[in-house]
């Protein structure tokens, strides 16, 4: 069997371990072996961060390096465009469509790439953008941008619906539960 | 009981299991987590010491006290901890002793990549390398016996890629170990010459007694499979092997980097063509294998910088990379910054205006040398700024003194600032030390240090006074600041660096990521009154940014610390911002 690849990509800070913790989880109960890698300390100071998630019969390296990802989960813009090119060819990219500038925007010394989604349509990659924020909003808070970006991912592996929803009752605080299932739910039927 | 771990909780279950009385360490990433996991197990004694060799000082005087015991640190923590690593090996231990050290290849939070196997060669100390998890797990956990049966400290080599990487462990049973009573022993613990001198045979001696030992330990293993290639590999590199290579080259894969068998290596080159030795960093099992004679291919075709992948191993064998399409356009890049509210950035912006050449140290205040403010000059190790600035300012002259300052953070004063700064006192040196006191130990994610009132639990601790420390320590100017008080910084730096005799500023205010700091509602910037001057965007604020011209403030960023406020000369930022 072979190992399926995934990034979770975003700004320090966005959240994104909870979606690597999550889907770590649910892998293992799923049966696989599985490894997650991500890098603390410097990135986690506004920088660019990565999370590797890795699962098959067997997996052995910890990390996904270029044209080798099946899918890319990504919580900004423009963090998409910068890890486009450890997608595999035919993979995914699931992006989130907030724009977050970083330093060198900010103080002017650099632009925002304008239409990077479309550029990256133009290669020929397929994207599913989607306004994350919006949609974690109208379940009840922001907060659930991670768990509306897993949904989408949620539709394109072969785990049970069902299987997610207790995914989501273990990894989050019991207050939370279905705060963060109604925004799994709104947009896994986006 | 299967579980997903990553490498440093590993090993803290493996030292947990494996009957550890005691951990005390000094935070450094991608160490951190070994000690954090094992303040969790109530059974044990958990400690943050000050430095590393503290941390190792400590973990020895339990190792003669017989319990089992542990320190962690980064790779350059080792350095500080170099002086009873050397001794210990000759010392050797009554309870079992694990020294946890943290590679950094790649450098993701680091000052230099150096390689730790070189302090294993150097100290005579056997030295353990775990591949994942589950690997980190069993060699913690077996390291003590190690320890004890060839009576060494037992160093144990993490990376980055394995400290932090969760890949699956299955848990086991903690062993009953007993504190063995003390027994005076001063031919093996006092380390005076006499004594040392018959200590340094038995070191030797037990270096080739754990070369052989290596022949066929449980912590090297052969794995046959085509016999075309065949590769030395340890560590995470293993992983890559496998990734590229699955069964179809051989593979001797190293767990125990120091001491290296010579048999097991002879044996294994004999069984395949052509050898290769991939290791991250610098080519130690690749000069071993030369030193038996091997033919080997190793730093020839695998750079000693950085990382590897199993991206790197496919172009060094000139194997097809797998189709990937990038942007043509070049994007910009998005480095780490100091946090909205940071409380670091108001004496780096005063420090800035003032044209003032600073001497840095290690933290999260290093990030002050990146722009808009590029505030800062050197960072070299922990404690160097305090040092350093004494030198500088003796070269430089005197009129450096007016304009040249050390900056600290409050955890790495205590590390090793407080000896620099003795030095500055005692000899007369001219010298402004600035310390940023933002009550944690930041950049390795919140630990606590002696000057925060707590310990590695939370509970209430003893709490350095760092005015009374510092006067104590032979300096007579000593003040505090408020940083998100602008017009304080510039009159304390203006004022200290004017004194004819040293001077330390304590810049005081708790790190704004920390729970117990309440933050205040967002600003905004009335549009107004805006006069697009662009002043407010020099503070290198996250929450700030030009739109069309005129400042903007991210009301989801902003903590409203005001240190734009006292900037705008146009009374542009308000309070009233719509918190989200």
């Amino acid at each position: 069997m072979k190992t399926t690849n995934i990034m979770i990509v975003g700004v320090g800070g966005q959240g994104s371990l909870l979606a690597s913790k999550l889907l770590g989880s649910l892998l293992l109960d799923e049966g696989y072996d599985v490894k997650v890698s991500e890098v603390h300390g410097m990135s986690q100071r506004g920088g660019s961060v990565v999370t590797y998630v890795k699962f098959g019969e067997k997996v052995y390296s910890p990390i996904i390096t270029e044209g080798e990802a099946d899918y890319i989960l990504s919580f900004e813009k423009l963090e998409a465009a910068r890890w486009a090119s450890c997608l595999k060819d035919g993979g995914r990219i699931i992006v989130n469509t907030q724009q977050i500038d970083p330093m060198p925007v900010l103080i002017g010394t650099a632009e925002y790439p304008e239409g990077v989604l479309d550029s990256l349509a133009a290669k020929g990659i397929s994207v599913d953008a989607l306004d994350a924020l919006e949609i974690a909003t109208a379940a009840g808070s922001a907060k659930a941008v991670n768990i509306v970006l897993l949904a989408r991912l949620a539709k394109l592996l072969d785990i049970p619906y069902e299987k997610w929803l207790t995914a989501i009752e273990k990894s989050v605080k019991p207050r939370f539960v279905e705060l963060n299932q109604k925004a799994f739910s709104m947009s896994y039927h986006k | 009981m299967k579980k997903l771990m990553i490498g440093n909780e590993a090993v803290a279950r493996g030292l947990y299991e494996g009957g550890i009385g005691l951990v005390s360490s000094y935070p450094g990433t991608p160490s951190t987590e070994i000690t954090e996991f094992l303040s969790t197990y109530d059974d044990i004694h958990s400690e943050w010491a000050p430095n590393e060799k503290v941390a190792a000082e400590v973990a020895f005087g339990a190792s003669l006290g017989g319990m089992r015991t542990a320190c962690a640190m980064k790779h350059v923590g080792l350095n500080v901890a170099a002086d009873p690593l050397f001794t210990l090996s000759y010392t050797g231990v009554t309870g079992g002793m694990v020294i946890c050290v943290a590679d950094d290849p790649a450098m993701h939070s680091s000052q230099n990549e150096q390689d730790s196997r070189h302090y294993a060669i150097a100290a005579k100390v056997p030295m353990l390398e775990p591949a994942d998890s589950a690997e980190a797990l069993a060699f913690s956990r077996d390291a003590f016996a190690l320890s004890e049966q060839f009576d060494t400290p037992v160093l144990l080599r993490m990376c980055t890629r394995v400290a932090h990487s969760q890949s699956v462990v299955e848990l086991g049973e903690r062993v009953a170990v007993e504190t063995t009573p003390y027994v005076k022993n001063g031919a093996k613990y006092i380390m005076m010459p006499g004594n040392a001198k018959k200590r340094h045979p038995v070191v030797e001696e037990r270096t080739k007694a754990l070369a052989a030992y290596a022949e066929d330990c449980p912590f090297n293993r052969v794995e046959m499979g085509g016999t075309k290639i065949g590769i030395i590999t340890s560590g995470t590199c293993y992983q890559y092997v496998k990734e590229v290579f699955g069964e179809s080259v051989s593979v001797l894969k190293i767990g125990m980097p120091y001491p290296l068998p010579e048999k097991l290596f002879r044996d294994f080159a004999a069984k395949v063509e052509k050898l290769y030795v991939i290791e991250e960093l610098d080519g130690i099992i690749e000069a071993h294998c030369e030193s038996l004679g091997l033919d080997v291919i190793g730093k020839e075709l695998f750079s000693p910088i950085g990382e590897y992948s199993q991206g790197s191993i496919r172009a060094a064998f000139g194997l097809e990379a797998p189709k990937s399409t990038a942007l043509d356009e070049a994007l910009p890049m998005r480095p780490p910054m100091m946090c909205a509210g940071c409380p670091h950035r108001g004496i780096y912006y005063t420090l800035a205006k003032n044209k003032v050449t600073v001497i840095g140290d290690i933290g999260c205040y290093t990030l002050g040398a990146q722009p808009p403010l590029s505030a800062v000059d050197s960072t070299l190790c922990m404690g160097a700024s305090v040092s350093g600035v004494h030198g500088f300012n003796l070269a430089q002259g005197e009129n450096a003194e007016k304009k040249t300052v050390a900056v600290i953070g409050d955890s790495t004063f205590m590390h090793s600032g407080m000896t620099g700064l003795v030095n500055i006192a005692y000899n007369a040196s001219n010298s402004t030390v600035i310390i940023l006191d933002n009550s944690i130990t930041g950049m390795t994610g919140h630990q606590q240090n002696p000057t925060t009132g707590y310990n590695i639990k939370g509970d209430p601790a003893a709490k350095v006074d760092l005015e009374a420390l510092c006067r104590a320590l032979g300096i007579g100017r000593v003040r505090v600041v408020d940083p998100y008080d602008l017009a304080a910084c510039d009159a304390a730096i203006k004022e200290e660096l004017a004194a004819e005799e040293p001077s330390v500023i304590i810049s005081r205010r708790p790190c704004v990521l920390l729970k117990t700091v309440k933050t205040a509602p967002p600003l905004r910037v009335n549009e107004d009154k805006c006069k697009k001057c662009k002043r407010c965007a020099t503070l290198g604020c996250p929450a700030i940014s030009i739109k069309g011209g005129k400042a903007s403030i991210d009301q989801t960023l902003c903590v409203g610390c005001e240190v734009c406020v006292a900037l705008c000369k146009f009374d542009a930022i308000e309070k009233g911002g719509c918190a989200q």
